[in-house]
C-alpha cells in the first residue's frame, strides 16, 4: 500500500469516527430524553420521597425542599437543568445513600466490570474452542452433545443456575463461598486479596456466562462449518498444512469475526444479567446498586446508573468497529 | 401450506419443541379445572416433598401445593410471553416497516429511536418500567415489549429496505397502488418468514425476562409465576431445594421447546436468517 492511499484510509475512517460520535451523542440524547420522561411519570417526585424517608408530613417542609431541588419547575426546564449538570460530570446526590451518584458508581463500577468482563472472556473462550469441536466432528455425536449443551445453557435463567451453583458447590462440595466479593474478617495481602476475590468470583462468572457460552458456540459452529467449506481452507490442506494448522490459523481465525459483531451487541444485555448475578450472589456491583435505587425511588441514581451504563454500551460498541477494521482489512468503515 | 408444514414434521428439533409446548399448553388449559381454587389456598403441611401427602409436586413455605402452582404459573408465563411478543411484533414491524420503506429522515429517526432503546440495558429499563408503572401483569407485559421490539424492527426494515425496489413493488407503483398498501398486502407478506422465527424465540427471552423480574420480586403480586416461585423458593433452598427446582425446570424446558421450535422455523421457512439476540 502506498503512503498515499494509507493517509487516505486514515482519513476516512477518521471522518467515519466523527460521524459515529456524532450518531452516539443523538442517541444518548434521545437515551437521557426518555429516561427523565419514563421516572417523571411515577407519582410522587423526590421531594416526597425524601419527606417520606424522614418522615417528615410538614407541607411547608415538603414545598421548601421542592423549591430547593428545583421541582416547582416545569419538566422540559428540569430536564435542561439535568442535562446542564451532566455536561459538567454533576449527577446530583443519592438521597438513599446520602453520597453524591458519581462516587458511588465509581465504587461499585469494578466489581461489575471484573464480572462482566471476565464472563465474557470465559464464553469467548469456551465458545469458540466447543464450536469448534462441533463443526469438526460435525453431525456425529460430538457435535450433537454440544448442541444440546448449548441449548440446555441457552434456556437456562441466570438466576436459576446461580442457586443450582450454591447448591452443588456451596451447600454440598463446600469449596467455593456463597456470596460478597471477599471475606471481610481477615487482613489480605495484596496476593490473598486476589485469590480470595478469584475464589468469590467463580460461580457468578459461570453463571453470568452460561448463556453466551451457548450464543456463541452455536456462532462458532456455524461460521467455522462455512469456513471449512471454502476454497482458501482447501487450498491450505493441499499444500500439506498440518490439519491443526489449517484449522487454527486458517479457520478459526476468519470464523471469529461474527462472534466479535456480537461482543458489542451484548454489552447491554451483559449489564443487564448483571444485576440477577449479583443479587443472587451479593456481589457488590452496580447492578445491585441499580435494583436498589430503583426499588428505593432514588431517581438521581437510577438516571445515573442508566445513563453511565448507556455510555459504558456506546463506548464498547465504538472501540468494537474500530477494532473491527484492525481484525479484518477487507472492511472498510463506511 | 402444506408443503411448509410437511417440511416442519420433518424437522426432529420443531416436533420436539411443539411437543413440550403442547404438553405446557395443556397444562395451562387444565388449571383451573384440576385446581379451581387457584394457587393460593394451604394443601398440606408446609415444606412437603414431593409425592408425601398425596401431592404430587410437595409444597412450598406456606404449604401451598406446587403442582397447582407450576400449572396456573404456565397460564401466566405463557400469555405473558404472547402477548409482548405480540406487542413488540406490532411495535416493531409498524416501526421497520416505515424505516425500511421511506427511508429518508423517517429512517433516520427510528433507527436512532432504535438505537437509543438497544443502549439502554434491557433488562434494567424493563426493571425501571415495572417499578415505576407498579408491578401488574400489564406493566410486565408493556416493559417486555419495549425492550424487544427494537429487534423486529431492525429485522422488517432490513427486509424492506431488500424489498422496496424489487420487481413486483416496482410494478404495483406502476399501476398507481399507495403506499399503505404496497406495504401492507405486498411487502409485508414476503418479509414475514423471518419475522416468524424471530417471534418464536422472542416468546422464549420474554418468558425468560419475565421470570427474572418476578423472581427479584416485581412480579404482580395477583398472580404466581414460575419465577414468582423461583424467587419465594430461594430462600429455603438450602433444605428444600425442590422448591427452586420444580418451577426451575418448567421454565428451562418452556424456553428450550420455544428455541426448538425456532430452529424447525427457521429450517422449514429456509430463511438465511442467523439467530441473534
Amino acid at each position: 500500500m502506498s503512503a498515499g492511499t494509507q493517509t487516505k484510509t486514515g482519513r476516512r475512517s477518521g471522518s467515519y469516527l466523527l460521524r459515529r460520535l456524532g450518531q452516539s451523542v443523538v442517541v444518548l440524547g434521545i437515551v437521557l430524553v426518555l429516561q427523565f420522561t419514563l421516572l417523571h411519570l411515577a407519582p410522587g417526585d423526590v421531594a416526597d420521597v425524601i419527606a417520606g424517608e424522614t418522615q417528615s408530613a410538614d407541607p411547608a417542609f415538603v414545598e421548601q425542599l421542592r423549591r430547593d431541588l428545583g421541582l416547582d419547575q416545569p419538566l422540559p426546564v428540569q430536564f435542561l437543568y439535568y442535562v446542564g449538570r451532566i455536561l459538567t460530570l454533576d449527577f446530583g446526590t443519592s438521597h438513599a445513600f446520602n453520597v453524591p451518584v458519581l462516587e458511588l458508581i465509581a465504587e461499585r463500577l469494578p466489581a461489575t466490570l471484573l464480572l462482566m468482563i471476565s464472563a465474557i472472556a470465559l464464553a469467548f473462550a469456551l465458545g469458540a474452542v466447543l464450536g469448534i469441536v462441533a463443526a469438526l466432528y460435525h453431525g456425529r455425536w460430538a457435535d450433537v452433545a454440544v448442541s444440546v449443551v448449548a441449548l440446555v445453557f441457552y434456556a437456562t435463567p441466570v438466576f436459576l443456575a446461580g442457586i443450582g451453583l450454591i447448591l452443588l458447590f456451596t451447600v454440598q462440595l463446600r469449596w467455593l463461598p456463597m456470596s460478597g466479593m471477599y471475606v471481610t474478617w481477615v487482613t489480605h495481602t495484596w496476593w490473598s486479596y486476589t485469590l480470595d476475590v478469584a475464589r468469590h468470583l467463580i460461580m457468578p462468572m459461570v453463571s453470568l456466562a452460561l448463556f453466551y457460552i451457548a450464543i456463541y458456540t452455536r456462532l462458532m459452529r456455524a461460521a467455522m462449518l462455512e469456513v471449512l467449506g471454502q476454497d482458501y481452507v482447501r487450498t491450505a490442506r493441499a499444500k500439506g498444512l498440518s490439519p491443526a494448522r489449517v484449522v487454527f490459523r486458517h479457520a478459526a481465525r476468519n470464523a471469529m469475526l461474527p462472534m466479535v459483531t456480537m461482543l458489542g451487541l451484548q454489552v447491554a444485555s451483559l449489564l443487564g444479567g448483571a444485576v440477577l448475578v449479583e443479587t443472587v450472589f451479593g456481589w457488590p456491583g452496580i447492578g445491585r446498586l441499580a435494583f436498589e435505587a430503583v426499588f428505593r425511588r432514588d431517581i438521581p441514581l437510577v438516571l445515573g446508573v442508566l445513563f453511565l451504563s448507556s455510555v459504558l454500551v456506546l463506548v464498547v460498541n465504538l472501540v468494537i468497529d474500530l477494532l473491527y477494521t484492525r481484525l479484518d482489512p477487507r472492511i472498510s468503515l463506511k | 401450506m402444506p408443503d411448509f408444514l410437511r417440511r416442519l414434521l420433518r424437522s426432529p428439533s420443531a416436533v420436539l419443541g411443539g411437543l413440550i409446548l403442547l404438553i405446557v399448553a395443556l397444562m395451562a388449559a387444565a388449571a383451573p379445572i384440576l385446581y379451581p381454587q387457584g394457587p393460593w389456598p394451604m394443601a398440606g403441611r408446609p415444606f412437603s416433598w414431593p409425592g408425601t401427602e398425596g401431592l404430587p409436586l410437595g409444597t412450598d413455605a406456606l404449604g401451598r401445593d406446587i403442582a397447582a402452582g407450576i400449572l396456573h404459573g404456565a397460564r401466566v408465563s405463557l400469555s405473558i410471553g404472547l402477548a409482548a411478543t405480540a406487542a413488540a411484533l406490532g411495535i416493531g414491524v409498524a416501526a421497520g416497516a416505515l424505516a425500511g420503506y421511506f427511508g429518508g429522515w423517517i429512517d433516520d429517526a427510528l433507527m436512532r429511536l432504535t438505537d437509543a432503546f438497544q443502549t439502554i440495558p434491557p433488562f434494567l429499563l424493563a426493571i425501571v418500567i415495572v417499578v415505576v408503572v407498579s408491578p401488574s401483569v400489564a406493566t410486565i407485559v408493556l416493559a417486555i415489549a419495549a425492550i424487544s421490539w427494537p429487534g423486529i424492527a431492525r429485522l422488517v426494515r432490513a427486509e424492506f429496505l431488500r424489498l422496496r425496489e424489487a420487481e413486483f413493488v416496482q410494478s404495483c407503483r406502476l399501476i398507481g397502488m399507495g403506499d399503505a398498501e404496497i406495504i401492507l398486502r405486498q411487502i409485508l407478506p414476503n418479509a414475514i418468514a423471518p419475522v416468524t422465527v424471530t417471534a418464536s424465540i422472542l416468546v422464549a427471552t420474554a418468558i425468560l425476562t419475565e421470570a427474572g423480574l418476578s423472581f427479584l420480586g416485581l412480579g404482580d403480586p395477583n398472580v404466581i409465576s414460575w419465577g414468582t416461585m423461583v424467587g419465594m423458593g430461594r430462600s429455603d433452598f438450602r433444605t428444600a431445594w425442590y422448591l427452586v427446582a420444580v418451577p426451575g425446570v418448567a421454565i428451562v424446558f418452556t424456553v428450550l421447546a420455544l428455541n426448538l421450535l425456532g430452529d424447525g422455523l427457521n429450517d422449514a421457512l429456509n430463511t438465511r436468517l442467523h439467530r441473534r439476540t
